[in-house]
C-alpha cells in the first residue's frame, strides 16, 4: 500500500498549511496531523463560510497529493458516489464476442474494465495517495451515510460481482457538514472531531492580509471588526472568513482609505446578502460608523 | 497503558497510577454526564495521545477532544469536565505523596519585595496579552501577596473578588484621576472576557491553595441540571434557549429521513424506469420509484402569552422561532383573549429580542383583563381559519388550559379537532395539576391526538419524536 509521509509534528502540519495559504488554528492544524498520522478521517463541522471546504483543499496542496471530492446533495445513491458498471461497454462485448462462451463472456463483463469509477472509488484505487473530500455530508440521507461506514473505517469497498476491493493508497478523508441534522454515532466514532468557528480577530486579520496584502494594516482590523460586529446580529446568513476577503479587496479596489458609513452602505452588499439582513445591518451597524467626514 | 485498562476502569482517586486510568476515569465520567463514549474512542484517544507532546496542555486537551467528544454539545461538557478532572486527579495525587507547593516560603518573599504598583502593572499586561502561563504565575503572586491577610473568607468566590478589587482592575477603560499625566492613561483597556480568565486563574490557585491547606477534595458533584435543563424565566439566557431548541431542530431533520427511509414509496418513475430499461435492451425489467419526499407537514401553532404562562412563554416563543426555521408552511398565533396572527413577524424578524416585543406590542390579543379565554379563541380560531384545516394539517396548541372560569366551548374546540388531522397539546404545568382550581385540560384533552407536559427538554423531544412520525415514549 502506497503510503505518502506523514508529517512530524503539529508545527509541521500548520507551516505546510500556512505555506498553501490556509491558516489553521491549534485545533485544526492538531487535528489535520493526526489524521494522517492515523489515518482516521476528519469530520468538519461549523457554520458556513469558515473554510471548512478550504481546509481540504489546503491539505491536498501541502501534502502534495490529488483532490477528488464529492459534493453531496439529497438523493446521491452508490452509482453517482462509489462505482456504476458499465452497460454500454459491457452490451458491446456481448455482442462483439460472439462465439465465445457464455463463461468467458461472464468472467469477463465483471471485471474491473467494465467498471465506472466514481470518486469514492477513485480515491482509494488511485495509486498516488489522495485527499478525500466528502462535502456537505449532511445533505446525503442515512442510508448514504451507511454505506459510508465500510469505506471510512476499513477503506475498502465491496461490489458483490467482484467481492472486497482494498485501497491501493491511503487517503486522507475530509467530511464536511453544515449541521443541519445530526450525523449517526457510527459515522462519528469512525471520525475525528473538528468544529471550526469564526476566528478570532487576530487570526482574521492575518488571513485577510495574507488574501490581500496590498490593504493597510489599520484599514484591516476596521475591517474584520466591522465584519464581527456584523457577525454578532442575529442574521439569516452571517458573512463569511471568503466573503471578509471579498469585502477587503472590494474596500482596495475601490481605493477606501476608512470604513465610514458612505463606504459602509455603498459596499455592504459583499457582505451581507439577504435583504432583511441588510435592513438591520444597515441600521445597527451603519449607525454606529462614523459620518463620512468625521474622524 | 496498564494492564488493567478495562473500559469501565476504576475513580482516579482509587485506582492505580499512571495516565491509563486516569483518562478512563475520565471517560467514565464524560458516560456519567451522558457523553456517549465507545470503546473505540477511547482506543482512537490513546492512539492520538501517542502523536502529540504531552507537555503542551492545548495539544493533550485537543487531542482527547477530538477523539471523544464528536459534537459541540459534547464538546461543551467534555470542557466543563477536563478541567475539573484533571485538577482533581492532580491534586489528589498530590495529597498521596504529601507533594506541598515547596517554593511557598519563596513565593512569599519575592511577594513581600514585590512593589504593589509594579504588581498590577504586570497583571495588567499579562491580562491584556493573554498570556495564560504569565496570568497563572501572577495570580499566584497576588494571591501570596494579599490573599493572606486574615485567611480570607474561606469562600473562594469572595476572596476573588476582593483580590480583583485590590489589584483594581475592572473591565473597559481604565480612567484613573491624578494619573493621567504620567501615562497611566494609555493603558489599554481590558476586555470582559480577558478579565474572566484572569479570574478563573485566581479561582484556580485559591482552590488550590484551599486543598493544599485541608489535605481534602471537596466532594465531586455531577454537573449542576442547571446546566441542561430547560430554562423556563425570562431572566435565563436566551442562547440557552436557542440552544435546546437547534438542537430539537437537527433532530427534526433527521427524524423525517429516517421516516423516508422506512416506508419507500411506490409510485413508478416512468421516466427512470425506461432509462434504466436500456440497459436491458428496452425491456423494463428493474422498475424506478419515485422517491418519496419528507413529509413537511403544515403547521398551525397556537400559543398562550397570558400571565399564567409568563414562565414557560419565551421558550414557547422561542420553540414557534425555530419552528419557523425548520417548517416552511407554519402559521402562527398568540393569544390571551383574543386570537391574533403572528406568521409574519416570525417571518420577517430575525432578531429574538425583537420579535418578542412585536408580538407583544401588535399582537393585540388582551382586550381588558389580560385573563385567557378559550372559549373565545376556539370560536374565533373556527372562524377565521377553518378552512384552510384539511386533514394534512397539524395544530399544536401551547397553553395551560385555565379558563379562568369562563366558558370553555369544548364543543368548538372538538370541530377544530375534526378539521385538522392532528392535534397536540402542550402544557407547561406537571400533569399532576391538570383539571385543579380553573383547569379544564380532561374537556380538551379527549379530542387531542396528544396532551403533554412540556418544561423540560426531555419532554419537548418526546413530542417531536410524536410530530415527525415516530412512537411516543412510554409514560
Amino acid at each position: 500500500m502506497a503510503q505518502a509521509q506523514a508529517p512530524e509534528s503539529v508545527a509541521e502540519t500548520r507551516q505546510a498549511l500556512a505555506a498553501a495559504s490556509y491558516l489553521a488554528d491549534e485545533p485544526a492544524a492538531l487535528v489535520s496531523f493526526l489524521a494522517q498520522r492515523l489515518g482516521k478521517p476528519i469530520l468538519v463541522e461549523g457554520p458556513a463560510g469558515v473554510g471548512k471546504t478550504e481546509l481540504a483543499k489546503a491539505l491536498s496542496r501541502a501534502s502534495g497529493r490529488e483532490l477528488v471530492r464529492l459534493q453531496c446533495y439529497e438523493g446521491l445513491d452508490e452509482a453517482k458516489a462509489l462505482y456504476e458498471w458499465n452497460y454500454r461497454k459491457q452490451l458491446l462485448r456481448i455482442q462483439a464476442g460472439g462465439e465465445s462462451g457464455w463463461e468467458d463472456v461472464h468472467g469477463d463483463i465483471f471485471s474491473e474494465e467494465f467498471l465506472l469509477e466514481r470518486p469514492l472509488m477513485q480515491a482509494i484505487a488511485s495509486a498516488e495517495p489522495v485527499v478525500l473530500l466528502i462535502d456537505e455530508i449532511d445533505k446525503t440521507d442515512q442510508e448514504f451515510e451507511a454505506m459510508l461506514l465500510e469505506l471510512l473505517s476499513d477503506f475498502q469497498i465491496t461490489i458483490p460481482e467482484l467481492g472486497q476491493v482494498a485501497a491501493s493508497s491511503m487517503p486522507v478523508v475530509v467530511l464536511t457538514s453544515n449541521n443541519s441534522r445530526e450525523l449517526t454515532e457510527a459515522l462519528k466514532r469512525r471520525c475525528l472531531y473538528l468544529w471550526l468557528d469564526y476566528p478570532e480577530l487576530e487570526r482574521e486579520m492575518e488571513i485577510v492580509r495574507l488574501h490581500a496584502p496590498d490593504l493597510p494594516e489599520a484599514l484591516a482590523r476596521r475591517l474584520v471588526e466591522v465584519v464581527r460586529m456584523v457577525r454578532e446580529l442575529d442574521l439569516k446568513k452571517p458573512p463569511s472568513i471568503a466573503e471578509t476577503i471579498d469585502w477587503a479587496r472590494t474596500l482596495l479596489l475601490m481605493g477606501a482609505e476608512d470604513i465610514d458609513r458612505e463606504t459602509f452602505e455603498q459596499s455592504m452588499s459583499i457582505i451581507v446578502k439577504h435583504r432583511t439582513d441588510i435592513d438591520l445591518v444597515a441600521e445597527r451597524v451603519g449607525m454606529r460608523l462614523s459620518a463620512p467626514t468625521g474622524g | 497503558m496498564s494492564a488493567t485498562a478495562s473500559p469501565y476502569g476504576p475513580k482516579a482517586e482509587a485506582g492505580p497510577p499512571g495516565l491509563a486510568a486516569k483518562l478512563l476515569g475520565f471517560c467514565e465520567e464524560l458516560r456519567g454526564e451522558g457523553v456517549a463514549v465507545g470503546t473505540s474512542e477511547i482506543l482512537d484517544a490513546f492512539a492520538a495521545l501517542e502523536q502529540v507532546p504531552w507537555e503542551s496542555q492545548d495539544d493533550f486537551r485537543e487531542a482527547l477532544a477530538a477523539t471523544i467528544a464528536k459534537s459541540q454539545e459534547d464538546r461543551r461538557l467534555f470542557e466543563l469536565l477536563f478541567e475539573r478532572w484533571f485538577f482533581r486527579a492532580a491534586e489528589a495525587e498530590a495529597i498521596e505523596r504529601g507533594a506541598g507547593e515547596g517554593a511557598e516560603g519563596e513565593r512569599h518573599e519575592a511577594a513581600g519585595r514585590l512593589d504593589i504598583e509594579e504588581l498590577r502593572e504586570q497583571i495588567r499586561r499579562a491580562i491584556v496579552e493573554g498570556n495564560d502561563g504569565e496570568m497563572r504565575d501572577l495570580a499566584r503572586l497576588a494571591i501570596a501577596a494579599f490573599g493572606r491577610e486574615g485567611e480570607g473568607s474561606g469562600v473562594v468566590g469572595v476572596d476573588v473578588q476582593r483580590i480583583r478589587r485590590t489589584l483594581e482592575l475592572t473591565a473597559g477603560t481604565q480612567p484613573r484621576q491624578g494619573e493621567a499625566t504620567d501615562g497611566a492613561a494609555e493603558r489599554p483597556p481590558i476586555d470582559r472576557e480577558q478579565l474572566n480568565r484572569f479570574e478563573r486563574h485566581l479561582r484556580r490557585e485559591l482552590e488550590r491553595d484551599l486543598i493544599e491547606r485541608t489535605e481534602t477534595l471537596p466532594p465531586s458533584r455531577p454537573l449542576a441540571e442547571l446546566d441542561r435543563a430547560l430554562p423556563t424565566s425570562p431572566t435565563q439566557d436566551l442562547a440557552a434557549v436557542h440552544r435546546a431548541v437547534s438542537q430539537m431542530k437537527r433532530r427534526l431533520a433527521t427524524l423525517g429521513h429516517e421516516q423516508r427511509g422506512r416506508k419507500r414509496a411506490q409510485t413508478v418513475d416512468v421516466r427512470r424506469t425506461m432509462r434504466a430499461s436500456l440497459e436491458t435492451g428496452g425491456v423494463p425489467m428493474h422498475l424506478r420509484y419515485r422517491p418519496k419526499r419528507p413529509r413537511r407537514p403544515e403547521i398551525y401553532v397556537l400559543c398562550d402569552v397570558s400571565t399564567s404562562v409568563t414562565s414557560a412563554s419565551v421558550f414557547f416563543l422561542s420553540v414557534l422561532h425555530a419552528l419557523h426555521d425548520s417548517f416552511r408552511k407554519l402559521r402562527s398565533f398568540v393569544f390571551i383573549e383574543r386570537i391574533s396572527e403572528v406568521t409574519e413577524i416570525f417571518e420577517h424578524e430575525r432578531d429574538f429580542t425583537a420579535i418578542a416585543k412585536r408580538v407583544s406590542s401588535e399582537g393585540g390579543v388582551a382586550d381588558v383583563s389580560g385573563y385567557t379565554d378559550y372559549g373565545r379563541v376556539w370560536l374565533e380560531f373556527l372562524a377565521e381559519i377553518s378552512e384552510d384545516l384539511d386533514p394534512r394539517s397539524t395544530v399544536i396548541v401551547l397553553g395551560d388550559a385555565r379558563t379562568n372560569g369562563r366558558e370553555p366551548h369544548a364543543e368548538v374546540f372538538a370541530q377544530v379537532a375534526e378539521r385538522a388531522g392532528r392535534l397536540f397539546w402542550l402544557n407547561p404545568e406537571p400533569k399532576l395539576y391538570w383539571n385543579y382550581g380553573d383547569s379544564v385540560m380532561a374537556a380538551y384533552e379527549r379530542h387531542c391526538d396528544g396532551a403533554f407536559e412540556c418544561w423540560t427538554t426531555r419532554h419537548l423531544e418526546n413530542f417531536v419524536n410524536v410530530v415527525a412520525g415516530g412512537v411516543p415514549a412510554a409514560e
